[in-house]
């Protein structure tokens, strides 16, 4: 089974945690799933809706045709089989914000299954994460609890909004290989990374189109799996990795003290960094699942599905093995590009303008994504696009700018929105590269220096980055630094 | 002038807009004014719309008479199971006191598009569940070929009223015989389309896969003329299909080459004497203009009402489960926290049929019973359609009467679910086999009308109401129902 | 047959409120129709599929190009209790 190669777990005191996730990716077509209002975010509320995603009497669904093909997008992107033919079923549970009293979503017949993700850690090593099913099924609306804490327990009453509900959703379901939150945190950054990619949904966990609940259960190595728990609520990567860090110890605790899990929903609470089971009043959902009767089973033939493959842009997995082959790229900062198709994409016009592969990386993973991280945008919202980075670099290469003063330009040009050769002009900022000019401020400062300049012929080599400070400091740091080293050498022997 | 509306078929009421001796406007107030004076005793309407009527009446008129569509001006009532934009619609129950939908099915819309002047909502079995309309939360409807009985159900407001003259014609509904029976028990003329053929979008649903909206007529003709105004392939609804043809007019006089299977399993022992007897004569009329007919075993039929009251509760306890006082309809006071709103809601909103076969309909989905009984009824369903297969393989058409007995009497089997269920033996398994079905006049039993149920493979309307017009023609039956005798 | 601990389980899950009257009435009227379908049981229908769809329809699907739904006025038309433009319930928890 896959927890033989998955090198990277571990134990937690020696409990195995068994982690399985159950992700929910919101898909960014124009409508609803079974009707034709806008999917949008932000709206005023109830100002998206229509009798059908109202659940108004005697309305009927008709499945967007969009929808469908990302979902099959998803489901080969994850190497799953597609289902010759696949229905909807009916699952029934009462709930305010879910205005038919049930949800339409697949059940024994869904349209993926049998996948996996090959899922790359920090350290190297490769785990591989099954993927059991990839479903379609539609989202319910947004409650909001009025009260005290905002929270449902304590509420005074709710409010319901139907601008969501509707909205198309992926349902993925991992087998239980994952065996710690780090490992669960990656492969969801690699998922993410992966379904961005294929361009269907905006992936956002913040804003929730991108949703993540786990299934945690512990046992003694090689024995039974233990009872599950559903851990939800958490909304970020590093929620996720605490909560399942939580759980794992509550987990444990309850163990220790010899009592037995409970089969229960627990909540995680993002300010306090807690775990707690919900106390529900009703026994297990039975949600009573039949065939949806008002949809027809859908059966996407051989060249459907072939044509939907011909469609995939180049995954994550095989862009990180082109950059490694055709760049000469480290593993790693091949994962770090490969996982953002926007920075890749970057990153390659960028190399192939400068035709230096490894000095494009090195700007495109830390100068540019440093200023992207810190703004909070992403790539496509650069200042700073690729040729204009290109032509910075080339002022670096050529020898006009030191690398330092590179990344002051650098700054400089995200800020002012100017290209790099105005601004070396404005500021005066050229390197100082002429060997005759740098010659004679190299003799004045030996000059100027006596003892130092005898302590160099006394054998202190170490002296020299004294003069090449006072070199820097006559020439404002813009003096090139190699050719200031060679010049004392020379001139000090 | 003044108008007598009594035994008015559609397509006369046309002719009269057509020749100009009659206005849209007086047309529609005849119908009007003979509401008034029978409906207090009928009680087929649960809502007349006489300003919404009179307004539609009076933009026909306006309008030149070649700008005018075919149907422009007709009135016609339609059973409160369909939405109206803008008016009232509750299938006959509490929980949708004070509905106003928001938008019109679109059956209703096609409606309005070519014209026809709505006169009201009808009566009906609350949500569909029922044969005798007595499962209205707002009033019983009367047969008007005998007040003290029934008028079956559930589509009773809108068979009364057609028997009545209250309306040309009507739209009803049937899910396991709710046009059907209705019809046989008033001595109306009642079609249950394919399934598919017309759009469900609308109809507040019942059970989604056997529903299906349908016309309550005075005759083939009309019959013929309604549904081909409603038929038709919907974009909002995924399950329809439309016809394969028009109806068209039907013209058919005779029955030569025809062979018809007489459905042995429902024309013995379970029909009453009476019926048996109607249905030999309609048998004989249909041999004398050229018919064959001859008996046939249809074993699976028995199983029917079995698989129905499955199948159907299962689909109806999620239809229904959107009813939960959130976003429109009835709302309990009872309503300290969620869940009480919901008990009380539902509890206070539903009568006791639909309660009782949302109860059948949830325990037969639940965990550990899915496999024994929804599944197991639909493996029946399939079992009935094979037989209807292999039956319409030899025959042409299917007959039986359409309902075991003739109208009975208000309040008889109210207290009996399962005798009230068995009234639908011959109009279930029809549906469970989504095929077309008529039930035209065929004569009396005790003074009471008997139907004859003609059935056909799928998408055989053209010819089921040629079929069915051909009888209709060779029995000449006088169906205006001698109101004042027998309604006082 | 279904017994009383059946009935008001199978209530709890339709949300719906039976007294103690309703239930003496509603359990024999039960029972007896699920006598009555049980008899479906008798037969083997092991080769046979289940219908689930009344058509033989596939793939009826619909383009993904939106229209004008309701106004907010006209959604919150028929609600109970309703403010700022949302649909009020009481307190869930």
């Amino acid at each position: 089974m896959n927890a033989d190669k998955n090198t990277s777990a571990k134990l937690f005191e020696g409990w195995e945690a068994v982690i399985g996730l159950e992700i929910h990716v919101q898909l960014n077509t124009r409508t609803k799933m079974f009707c034709s209002c806008d999917v949008t975010f932000g709206e005023p509320p109830n100002t998206k809706v229509c009798p059908i995603c109202l659940g108004h009497p005697g309305v009927l669904p008709v499945t967007n045709e969009k929808a469908v093909e990302y979902a099959t997008k998803i489901a080969l992107a994850l190497n799953c089989s597609v289902a010759e033919r696949t229905i909807f079923h009916r699952k029934n549970y009462f709930y305010p914000d879910l205005p038919k009293a049930y949800q339409i979503s697949q059940y024994d017949l869904p349209l993926g299954l049998a996948g996996h993700l090959d899922v790359e850690l920090d350290d190297g090593s490769e785990f591989r994460v099954g993927i059991t099913r990839v479903h379609i099924e539609e989202d319910a609306g947004k409650l909001v609890h009025a009260g005290a804490s905002g929270r449902i327990n304590g509420a005074d009453y709710s409010l319901a909004d139907f601008n969501r509900g509707g909205t198309p959703l992926v349902e993925i379901v991992t087998e239980p290989d994952i065996r710690t939150p780090d490992q669960a945190r990656a492969f969801l950054t690699q998922l993410r990374s992966l379904v961005q990619c294929l361009d269907v949904s905006d992936v956002n966990m913040e804003e929730g189109s991108l949703r993540c609940d786990a299934n945690v259960s512990l046992r003694q190595p090689g024995e039974p799996l233990g009872t599950k728990t559903e851990l939800k609520n958490m909304n970020s990567f590093r929620f996720l990795q605490r909560g399942l860090e939580a759980e794992i110890e509550r987990q444990i605790d309850c163990l220790e003290r010899g009592e037995k899990v409970i089969q229960s929903t627990v909540h995680f609470d993002p300010d306090s960094g807690t775990v707690s089971c919900l106390r529900s009043k009703e026994e297990a959902h039975d949600y009573r699942y039949f065939p949806e009767p008002d949809l027809a089973p859908i059966e996407l033939d051989l060249s459907y599905v072939e044509r939907v493959r011909a469609s995939l842009p180049e995954l994550p997995a095989a862009r990180k093995e082109r950059l490694v082959a055709d760049y000469g790229l480290s593993a790693k900062d091949a994962v770090t590009l490969a996982g953002n198709k926007g920075l890749s994409d970057y990153f390659e016009t960028l190399a192939s303008a400068t035709g230096d592969a490894r000095i494009s990386a090195n700007w495109v993973l830390g100068e540019l994504s440093g200023y992207l991280n810190a703004a909070g945008l992403d790539v496509s919202q650069s200042v700073v696009e690729a040729p204009g980075l290109a032509e910075l670099i080339g002022l670096v290469t050529d020898g006009t700018l030191s690398g330092k003063m590179a990344k002051e330009v650098f700054e400089a040009m995200v800020t002012s929105g100017k290209d790099a050769k105005s601004i070396v002009a404005d500021k005066g900022l050229g390197q100082i590269s002429d060997l005759g000019e740098l010659d004679s401020i190299v003799l004045q400062v030996i000059e100027a220096n006596p003892g130092p300049a005898e302590q160099f012929r006394q054998g202190n080599q170490k002296v020299v980055g004294f003069f090449v400070g006072q070199v820097m400091k006559e020439t404002k740091g813009q003096a090139n630094p190699q050719m200031v080293n060679d010049l004392l050498k020379k001139h000090l022997a | 002038m003044a108008i007598n509306v009594q035994g008015l078929t559609a397509h006369a009421c046309r002719d009269l807009l057509a020749s100009r001796e009659v206005s849209s406007t007086e047309l529609t107030q005849a119908y009007l004014d003979r509401i008034d004076e029978v409906d207090g005793r009928i009680q087929a309407y649960l809502l007349v719309d006489r300003e919404g009527a009179l307004e539609a009446a009076a933009a026909v008129d306006a309008k030149a008479p070649d700008q005018r569509k075919p149907w422009e001006g007709v009135p016609i009532a339609l059973k409160d199971v369909l939405c109206t934009k803008g008016l009232e619609t509750t299938c006959a129950s509490r929980i949708l006191k004070g509905y106003v939908p928001p938008y019109d099915a679109t059956v209703v819309a096609k409606l309005r598009q070519a014209g026809l002047v709505f006169l009201g909502k009808l009566n009906m079995d609350e949500f569909a569940m029922g044969s005798s309309t007595e499962n209205s939360a707002y009033q019983v409807t009367r047969n008007p070929w005998d007040c003290d009985r029934v008028p079956g159900g559930s589509s009773g407001g809108s068979a009364a009223c057609v028997a009545a003259s209250e309306a040309p014609w009507a739209l009803g509904t049937d899910t396991g015989g709710s046009i059907r029976q209705p019809a046989s028990f008033c001595g109306v003329t009642g079609l249950k389309p394919t399934y598919g053929a017309v759009s469900r979008y609308g109809l507040i649903a019942f059970a989604s896969s056997l529903d299906q909206i349908g016309p309550l007529t005075r005759n083939t003709k009309d019959a013929a003329a309604l549904l081909d105004l409603i038929a038709g392939r919907d974009p909002l609804d995924s399950t329809s299909t439309g016809l394969n043809e028009p109806a068209g007019i039907p013209t058919r006089g005779d029955l030569e080459g025809l062979r018809f299977g007489v459905v042995s399993e429902l024309t013995g022992e379970a029909c009453d004497p009476g019926v048996r007897e109607v249905f030999q004569s309609a048998v004989d009329a249909i041999e004398s203009v050229g018919g064959v007919c001859e008996p046939v075993s249809l074993p699976s039929v028995e199983r029917g009402v079995a698989a129905y009251y499955l199948i159907a509760p299962s689909e109806a306890s999620s239809n229904l489960a959107r009813f939960d006082g959130v976003r429109y309809g009835h709302r309990s006071k009872h309503a300290e926290d969620l869940y009480e709103m919901y008990i009380h809601t539902r509890s206070e909103g539903f009568g006791a049929e639909v309660k009782r076969r949302i109860m059948i309909g949830t325990y037969a989905l639940s965990a550990g019973y899915y496999d024994a009984y929804y599944a197991q009824a639909q493996r029946t369903r399939t079992l009935i359609i094979k037989d209807f297969e292999e039956v319409f393989r030899r025959f042409d058409y299917v007959i039986s009467p359409t309902a075991p007995s003739v109208a009975f009497k208000i309040g008889e089997k109210v207290s009996d679910p399962l005798a009230m269920y068995l009234n639908d033996l011959c109009t279930i398994p029809v549906s469970l086999a989504a095929l077309p079905g008529i039930s035209i006049p065929a004569g009396f039993s005790a003074g009471m009308p008997v139907g004859l149920q003609i059935v056909g493979p799928h998408f055989s309307e053209h010819g089921i109401l040629n079929a069915a017009h051909a009888v209709e023609q060779r029995l000449a039956l006088d169906l205006v129902p001698p109101l004042e005798e027998v309604c006082g | 047959m279904i017994s009383r601990e059946e009935v008001e389980h199978v209530a709890r899950l339709a949300r719906l409120h039976f007294d103690d009257e309703e239930l003496v009435r509603l359990q024999p009227e039960l029972s007896g129709i699920l006598d009555y379908v049980q008899q479906l049981s008798e037969l083997d229908l092991s080769g046979l599929e289940p219908t689930s769809y009344a058509v033989a329809l596939k793939n009826v699907l619909r383009a993904d190009v939106p229209w004008e739904g309701l106004t907010n006025e006209e959604a919150m038309s028929n609600a109970p209790d309703d403010e700022r433009g949302q649909f009020a319930v009481p307190r869930i928890g």
